[in-house]
C-alpha cells in the first residue's frame, strides 16, 4: 500500500525551528529550515543528519520548500546548503526571496558581530545559498521533475508567505507554513482550493485559542499605548523588522493622526525605509484595500514615525519605539528594554508570540527578576503586556482551513503539544479524518490509497457508454476491457483490440449439449414448441426461429433432430460459445426440464 | 473541433474555439482602425477643423455635407469616432463558457461581449494585463467623453450611400456594425467579470479541458494559452516576442508537443528591426530639440513607453538634453508609471532582481524624482503652469483622433521646427496625419514593434515542431505591397491553414484515447499476467461512473445473496440478468497435455484421432467429442452439465483470457 511519511525534524509538539521532511510516491522534500530561537547552541537548527548518515542531501531530497522570511522558517538554510551541502533547488515566492537573505544576514551579525561566534555561515554563504532558489508565483503549478509539481497558496501570515500543494500522482500533500485567516490591515487572509489532499500539514500556535475581534485587541493596543504616552511614560514594542511591524505602524499612524498626539514614535533599526520599500514594491501581495489606494495614497509611507537613534532612548518624555527582535532574546530591544525595564511607568508590549527561553517568554510568564549576563539581575517593574497580533490561525481559522481543503489526514506542527492535543480532538470529532502530532523525530506514516489513472481507448468508452442498459444514463455501466500494462503505461482496451495489438489470435471455445426431449410430434412442431416456450420465457432476449428450422436466442443456436433410435424423443443440439456461456448453460438446463403441456 | 474567427485583423484576434463541449473565446481584439475615417475630436475648438468644406458628390448634391467633410483631398466623417467590433452574428455568443486574454491590447473589446451578448462565464487574465487594460480603457473613456460631439451621423453608413463614396470610405466592412464607445460603469462591470490567474497555472474547465498561461514576452502580463485535454493540446500564440525588452521572457517549451497550433499577433512592421527604430527615435528626438523644435510622440500610456523612458534615461545626459522636459500626459499617466514597479514578477531577470535590492525595476522613478520626467493627466490644470518649450511630449490616442495629442497636433502642425515621432504599429502614419494636411511639421515614422517576426516564427515552428498550424490569411501570403517578399510570409509543413473573418474552420485532430481512474479496491483485484517479455495484461470488468466528464472504473457490486427461504421458484426468475461479459480466450492447447490433463481427472478412456486441421478427443463412455483446433476448441457432449463444466475449465486452463 503507498504510503506518506512524515518526520519533524524541528517544529514537532514544538515553536520554532520548522522543518518537516516528508516522503510522498519515493519522493522526498523538505518543508522550511528553521532555527530556534530559544537556543544558543547545536539545538538552534534541526539535525540534518537525521536525512541522511553518509550520502550526500542533494541526493536525497528532491526538493526543499521555505513559506515565509521569518527565522524560524528559514535560519537554518545557508547553514543547511552551504555548511552541510545541499545544491539541489530550493523554492520560496518572490517576496521571500528577496526579504530572506536580508534577515539572515541581520541574524548572522548578531550571531557573529555581537556574540562573537565562530563556525557560523558567512555572508558569502547567504548569497551562495539565494542562488540554489528559484522563486515561484502565486497558483503556477512548478514542475520541479516529470512526476512532482508544487503549487503555492496565499497564506496571508507576512508580506509573500504561502501555503504548498505538494503533488505526486494522485497523492497529495499541503503545507501551510504559517497562515492567517482574517486578514488585517496590511495583509489578505489565506486562502486554498478544495484541493482535497491526503494530508495537511498544518501549524497549530494559536490551537486551543479564540480571539476576539480584531478591532477589540486594535482599541485595546491603542488605549494602552495613548495612557502609557499620557502619564509621560514610554513603550517598547519588540518587533520583527517585517511584517507585524509595518501592520501596527499603520495603526499607530492613523491613531496619531486622527488624536493629533505628539509624542515621537521611532522604529529602530536601519530596515524600516528597507522594509517598506519591499511592501511598496510587492504591494500586489497586500490586501485589496491598500492595493486599490496605493496609486493615491502608499500606505507605507509614514509621516509620524522617525527612524530610531540608539541616544534617543535616554530622552526625557514619553515616546513609542518599535525595536527588533520581536521575542527581546538579543539586539536592540533587549538593549532598550534594559534601559526602561526599571521604571513602573514604562511599558513593553509584546505584540507576538515568545518561544520559551527568550526574554519575552520569560516576563510574559510572569517572571519579575531576570538573570542577565554577567550574573546581572534586572528588576522588571514597567508593565507587560501581551497583545495578540501575530498573524496565526486560531482554532476557528484552522478549523476554517481544514473545511477549504478537505484533507483525508491532517498532521498538526508548530505548537506546543497539550494545545495541539485539544485541537487533534476537535479536528477528530468534527471532520472524522485521521489526525497526528508527532514530536521531533517521530515519523508519521499515513497510507493513502490513490486510484490510477489509465488510458481508455475511445472507443470501448463509447461502446460501454452506448450499450447501457436501457434509458437511464446516469445509472452505472458495467463494462468489460483488458488492460496492457507495458512499461509504465497503461492503457484499457477492447479485448479485440487487444488480441490485434499483440498478434494473437482469438481461439474460439464452442460447446454443443445434446437435449433429450419427449416429444412424439414432427420435429419442426417441436421446434415451434422450443420456440414458443422459449419465446415466453425470455421477454428481454431475442429469440428468433428461422427459415431452415432452427432457433436462435441471441447467438445460441438450437437446431432439433430425430433420435435414431427412439422416434418419440427428440434431440436438440444446443451450441454457443464460452461468451455466452452462462446463457448457454441456462437454456440446457432450462430444456431439460422438457415442455410445459399444452403448448 | 471547430474555430470560429471573429475579427479580421491579425494583431487583434478574437476567435471561439468549440473544444471537448467547452466554448472557449480566444482574445477579444478591438479594431481600431476605423477611427482613422473619422474627424480628430478636438479639445479644443479648433478653427481650422470646424471651416473644413462640406463634402459634395459628384453630381453636385450636398445632402451629406453635414455628415462627411473634406481635408486636402480626403474625405472624413465629421462624429464620434466609432470602433469595429467582432463578428457577433456567426454564433451566439451567449454560449461562450470562458474568454481566455492573451496581454491589455487584446481586450479592448472585452464591454462590447461581456455586457451586450448575454455571456454569463468567466474571463482570465494575468493581474497586469487587468490593471493595464483597465487604464488603456479609462483613457480610451475619458478622451472621447471629455469632448462631447453634438452629432452622430448616421446617413452614410446607408449602403446605397457608401456605394458613392470615395475610398477607403467605400471599401469599409461591417459600417452597420460600427458602434460607439463604451462607458466606464461597462467598463467596470466587464472587468469584474476576470478572474486572475498567474503564469503556468492550470486551470480546470468543467473537467474536461485545462487551461494554462504561459508568458509570451511581449508586455507585462502577456500571456499564450495552453488549451488540452488529456490527449489534445491547442497552444494559442498571440503576441509574442524574443527581444530582451522589459517583460519576463517567452515560455516556448511549454509550447512543445501542441496537436494545432494558432499563430496570431506576429509583428506589423515586417521589416523595420526594433532596436534600430529606438535609435532613430533618439537621434530625430535630440535633432529636433537642439534645433529648437518640440518633439511629439504619440503612444499608448503602457508598453513601449516604458522601454522609451529607459533609453532616454541613458541618453539625455551624453545627447545634453538633460534641461529639456519630458512630459507625459494622460488621464492614466500616474497610474501607468506606479504600476509598471509594483510587477516585479512579470519583468525580465534584470528587472526583478532590482527588485530585490530593493530598487523600482524602472528608471522613471528616478527620471521623475530629478523632475526631468513630469506627467499629468491631462493639458488642462497644472500643465499649462509649467508647461516650458522646446519639450517633449508623450501622448495619446496614437490614431490622432481623440485625446491630448489632437491639441498638440494642431498647436504644433504648422511650424516645421517641430516633428511628430511615429512609434506605436497600429495606425498607418500617413492615415493617422490625413485630416492634419497641409502640415509643415516635419514627421519621422519609427516603428517599434516588438512582436515576432517570420524569421523568428520559422525558428519557433521548428523548435516546437505543431502537427497543424493556423493563422490569419494576411500570414500565409507576401504583405501586399510587397508581393515579391515571399519570405514575408508562415512558411511551414504541412502548410498553415488560414482563417478570414466571419469563417468557421474545422481544426484536425485524431483522438483515440481519454483517461480513466481505476479505483484503488478494483486495482487490487486486478491479476495481472505477463504475455510477452515487458508486456503484462489484466482483464478489468467493472463498473464505470461518469461525472463532470471524469470517468471511474469500480469494483462491480457483488451479486444479491438469494435470500434463505425462497418460495417457489418461477423459472422466469433465474432468467440470467444482463448479458454477462466473458473474456475473449487465447493460446492454443497442446494435445499431449491436454490428454494427460483428462486423465489425471479420470478420464480412462480417451482416444485421440488425427484430422486435417488438428484432433479429435473422444470420451467414449461419456459419448463426448472434443474436437481441436489450432485456434478453436468445440466440446460436444451429452447434456451433462457436471461433465460439461468440468471439461470447460481443463480446457481454459490452457488458454489466456482477455
Amino acid at each position: 500500500m503507498p504510503e506518506i511519511k512524515v518526520t519533524p525534524l524541528g517544529a514537532g509538539q514544538d515553536v520554532g525551528r520548522s522543518c518537516i521532511l516528508v516522503s510522498i510516491a519515493g519522493k522526498n522534500v523538505m518543508l522550511d529550515c528553521g532555527m530556534h530561537m530559544g537556543y544558543n547552541d547545536d539545538r538552534r537548527f534541526p539535525d540534518f543528519s537525521y536525512i541522511t548518515q553518509n550520502g550526500r542531501l542533494t541526493d536525497f531530497l528532491d526538493c526543499v520548500i521555505i513559506s515565509h522570511f521569518h527565522l524560524d522558517h528559514c535560519g537554518a538554510l545557508p547553514y543547511f546548503s552551504e555548511m552541510v551541502g545541499y545544491d539541489g533547488p530550493i523554492y520560496m515566492t518572490h517576496p521571500t526571496k528577496a526579504i530572506c537573505p536580508i534577515l539572515l544576514e541581520d541574524y548572522r551579525k548578531i550571531t557573529v558581530d555581537k556574540k562573537g561566534e565562530t563556525n557560523f555561515f558567512t555572508s558569502q554563504m547567504i548569497k551562495d545559498c539565494m542562488k540554489k532558489v528559484v522563486a515561484v508565483h502565486l497558483h503556477q503549478t512548478v514542475q520541479v521533475d516529470e512526476e512532482l509539481e508544487i503549487k503555492a497558496y496565499y497564506a496571508g501570515h507576512v508580506l509573500g508567505a504561502a501555503m504548498f500543494h505538494i503533488k505526486v500522482g494522485c497523492e497529495s500533500v499541503v503545507y501551510t507554513g504559517d497562515y492567517n485567516m482574517t486578514p488585517d490591515r496590511h495583509l489578505g487572509a489565506a486562502w486554498i482550493d478544495k484541493c482535497r489532499p491526503d494530508l495537511l500539514i498544518s501549524e497549530s500556535t494559536y490551537a486551543t485559542t479564540i480571539r476576539d475581534s480584531k478591532r477589540c485587541r486594535e482599541r485595546d493596543f491603542l488605549k494602552k499605548v495613548h495612557e502609557t504616552v499620557e502619564r509621560g511614560g514610554k513603550v517598547l514594542i519588540p518587533v520583527f523588522a517585517l511584517g507585524r511591524a509595518q501592520e501596527l505602524c499603520i495603526l499607530l499612524e492613523t491613531f496619531w493622526e486622527r488624536m493629533n498626539l505628539k509624542a515621537p514614535i521611532y522604529f529602530s533599526t536601519g530596515l524600516t525605509e528597507k522594509a517598506n520599500h519591499y511592501y511598496k514594491l510587492f504591494i500586489t501581495w497586500t490586501n485589496q484595500k491598500i492595493r486599490k489606494t496605493f496609486v493615491q495614497r502608499n500606505m507605507f509611507e509614514f509621516k509620524h514615525i522617525k527612524a530610531f537613534d540608539r541616544a534617543f532612548a535616554d530622552n526625557p518624555g514619553p515616546m513609542v519605539v518599535f525595536a527588533t527582535p520581536g521575542m527581546l532574546h538579543a539586539g536592540q530591544s533587549l538593549q532598550i528594554f534594559r534601559k526602561w525595564a526599571g521604571n513602573e511607568k514604562n511599558m513593553v508590549i509584546m505584540p507576538g508570540y515568545c518561544v520559551q527561553g527568550t526574554v519575552g517568554h520569560k516576563i510574559l510568564s510572569g517572571q519579575r527578576k531576570l538573570e542577565m549576563e554577567g550574573r546581572q539581575i534586572l528588576e522588571v517593574k514597567m508593565q507587560v503586556e501581551y497583545m495578540s497580533f501575530s498573524a496565526h490561525a486560531d482554532a476557528k481559522g484552522i478549523m476554517q482551513l481544514i473545511r477549504q481543503a478537505e484533507p483525508r489526514n491532517v498532521l498538526l506542527v508548530h505548537g506546543e503539544a497539550k494545545k495541539m492535543e485539544f485541537l487533534k480532538q476537535k479536528i477528530e470529532q468534527e471532520f472524522h479524518v485521521s489526525c497526528f502530532m508527532p514530536a521531533n523525530g517521530e515519523t508519521t506514516t499515513i497510507l493513502t490509497n490513490p486510484c490510477i489513472p489509465v488510458d481508455i481507448s475511445l472507443g470501448l468508452l463509447k461502446r460501454e457508454t452506448a450499450i447501457g442498459p436501457g434509458p437511464d444514463a446516469k445509472k452505472p455501466k458495467l463494462m468489460h476491457g483488458t488492460l496492457l500494462m507495458k512499461d509504465n503505461s497503461f492503457r484499457l482496451v477492447s479485448p479485440e483490440q487487444a488480441l490485434k495489438e499483440l498478434g494473437l489470435a482469438e481461439h474460439q471455445l464452442r460447446f454443443t449439449c445434446r437435449v433429450h426431449i419427449q416429444d412424439p410430434r414432427k420435429e419442426h412442431e417441436t421446434v415451434l414448441r422450443v420456440y414458443n416456450h422459449l419465446k415466453g420465457i425470455l421477454k428481454d432476449y431475442s429469440v428468433q426461429h428461422l427459415p431452415d428450422g432452427s432457433i436462435t436466442v441471441e447467438s445460441i443456436l438450437i437446431q432439433a433432430t430425430a433420435h435414431s433410435e427412439d422416434q418419440g424423443t427428440k434431440v436438440l443440439l444446443v451450441s454457443w460459445t464460452y461468451q455466452d456461456e452462462e446463457l448457454g448453460s441456462y437454456l440446457t438446463s432450462l430444456l431439460k426440464k422438457g415442455l410445459p403441456q399444452g403448448t | 473541433f471547430l474555430q470560429y474567427c471573429l475579427s479580421g485583423h491579425p494583431t487583434l484576434p478574437c476567435n471561439v474555439l468549440k473544444f471537448k463541449s467547452t466554448t472557449i473565446m480566444l482574445d477579444c481584439g478591438l479594431d481600431m482602425t476605423s477611427t482613422l475615417n473619422f474627424l480628430p475630436l478636438p479639445l479644443v475648438q479648433s478653427p481650422r477643423l470646424s471651416k473644413l468644406p462640406g463634402w459634395v458628390l459628384k453630381d453636385g448634391s450636398m445632402f451629406l455635407d453635414k455628415e462627411l467633410k473634406e481635408c486636402s483631398g480626403h474625405v472624413f466623417v465629421d462624429s464620434v469616432p466609432e470602433f469595429c467590433l467582432p463578428e457577433t452574428e456567426l454564433l451566439d455568443l451567449s454560449t461562450v463558457d470562458v474568454i481566455l486574454i492573451s496581454n491589455y491590447h487584446c481586450m479592448m473589446a472585452l464591454p462590447y461581449i461581456t455586457e451586450y451578448t448575454g455571456f454569463t462565464g468567466t474571463v482570465y487574465a494575468t493581474e497586469p494585463t487587468v490593471q493595464i487594460g483597465r487604464l488603456l480603457m479609462e483613457e480610451l473613456v475619458n478622451s472621447i467623453e471629455r469632448v462631447p460631439k453634438a452629432q452622430s451621423a448616421s446617413m452614410w453608413k446607408n449602403k446605397e450611400v457608401q456605394r458613392l463614396l470615395p475610398a477607403p470610405l467605400k471599401d469599409a466592412v461591417e459600417v452597420s456594425m460600427w458602434r460607439k464607445c463604451y462607458t466606464m460603469p461597462e467598463v467596470n462591470a466587464a472587468l469584474s467579470k476576470i478572474q486572475l490567474v498567474g503564469y503556468s497555472q492550470k486551470i480546470e474547465l468543467f473537467g474536461a479541458v485545462q487551461v494554462t498561461p504561459l508568458s509570451s514576452g511581449y508586455a507585462l502580463g502577456s500571456s499564450n494559452w495552453i488549451i488540452q485535454s488529456h490527449y489534445e493540446k491547442v497552444s494559442y500564440v498571440s503576441g509574442s516576442s524574443l527581444l530582451t525588452t522589459h517583460p519576463q521572457p517567452m515560455d516556448q517549451a511549454s509550447l512543445k508537443n501542441s496537436d494545432v497550433l494558432i499563430l496570431t499577433g506576429l509583428t506589423q512592421i515586417p521589416t523595420a528591426n526594433p532596436d534600430g527604430m529606438v535609435g532613430e527615435f533618439c537621434s530625430n528626438l535630440a535633432m529636433t530639440v537642439r534645433n529648437g523644435g518640440n518633439v511629439l510622440v504619440p503612444c499608448y500610456p503602457s508598453g513601449v513607453i516604458y522601454d522609451l523612458l529607459e533609453c532616454l534615461y541613458q541618453y539625455i545626459d551624453s545627447a545634453g538634453l538633460s534641461n529639456v522636459p519630458f512630459y507625459f500626459i494622460s488621464p492614466v499617466a500616474n497610474s501607468s508609471l506606479e504600476f509598471s514597479q509594483i510587477f516585479a514578477e512579470w519583468l525580465c531577470h534584470n528587472k526583478q532582481t532590482k527588485v530585490y535590492l530593493p530598487e523600482p525595476p524602472f528608471p522613471h522613478a528616478e527620471l521623475i524624482q530629478t523632475n526631468k520626467l513630469k506627467h499629468y493627466p491631462s493639458i488642462h490644470g497644472d500643465f499649462s503652469n509649467d508647461f516650458k518649450q522646446p519639450c517633449v511630449v508623450f501622448t495619446g490616442h496614437p490614431s490622432l483622433r481623440f485625446g491630448d495629442v489632437v491639441h498638440f497636433m494642431e498647436l504644433w502642425g504648422k511650424s516645421s521646427l517641430n516633428t511628430v515621432i511615429f512609434t506605436e504599429p497600429d495606425f498607418s502614419y500617413l492615415d493617422a496625419l490625413a485630416p492634419y494636411q497641409p502640415l509643415a511639421m516635419k514627421c519621422v515614422y519609427c516603428p517599434i514593434d516588438t512582436r515576432l517576426n517570420f524569421i523568428q516564427v520559422s525558428k519557433l515552428l521548428k523548435e516546437v515542431q505543431p502537427l497543424h498550424v493556423v493563422c490569419p490569411e494576411q500570414y500565409t501570403q507576401p504583405p501586399p505591397t510587397q508581393s515579391h517578399r515571399t519570405d514575408l510570409m508562415i512558411d511551414c509543413q504541412p502548410p498553415a491553414m488560414s482563417y478570414r473573418r466571419a469563417e468557421v474552420l474545422t481544426l484536425p485532430y485524431k483522438r483515440r484515447y481519454e483517461k480513466i481512474e481505476i479505483m484503488p479496491d478494483l486495482a487490487d483485484s486486478l491479476v495481472p499476467l505477463e504475455i510477452k517479455p515487458g508486456i503484462s495484461l489484466a482483464t478489468v470488468s467493472a463498473v464505470l461512473h461518469t461525472k463532470d466528464n471524469k470517468h471511474v472504473l469500480q469494483l462491480p457490486p457483488k451479486p444479491p445473496q438469494p435470500p434463505a427461504s425462497k418460495k417457489r421458484k418461477r423459472v422466469s426468475d433465474d432468467v440470467p440478468e444482463c448479458k454477462s461479459l466473458k473474456p475473449l480466450l487465447s493460446g492454443s492447447i497442446p494435445m499431449d497435455q491436454f490428454v494427460q490433463t483428462l486423465e489425471k481427472h479420470g478420464f480412462s478412456d480417451v482416444k485421440v484421432e488425427d484430422t486435417a486441421k488438428g484432433h479429435i478427443v473422444l470420451l467414449q463412455e461419456a459419448e463426448t467429442l472434443i474436437q481441436l483446433e489450432e485456434d478453436s476448441t468445440h466440446i460436444i457432449c451429452d447434456n451433462d452439465e457436471p461433465l460439461r463444466v468440468k471439461l470447460r475449465d481443463l480446457v481454459l486452463k490452457f488458454l489466456q483470457k482477455f
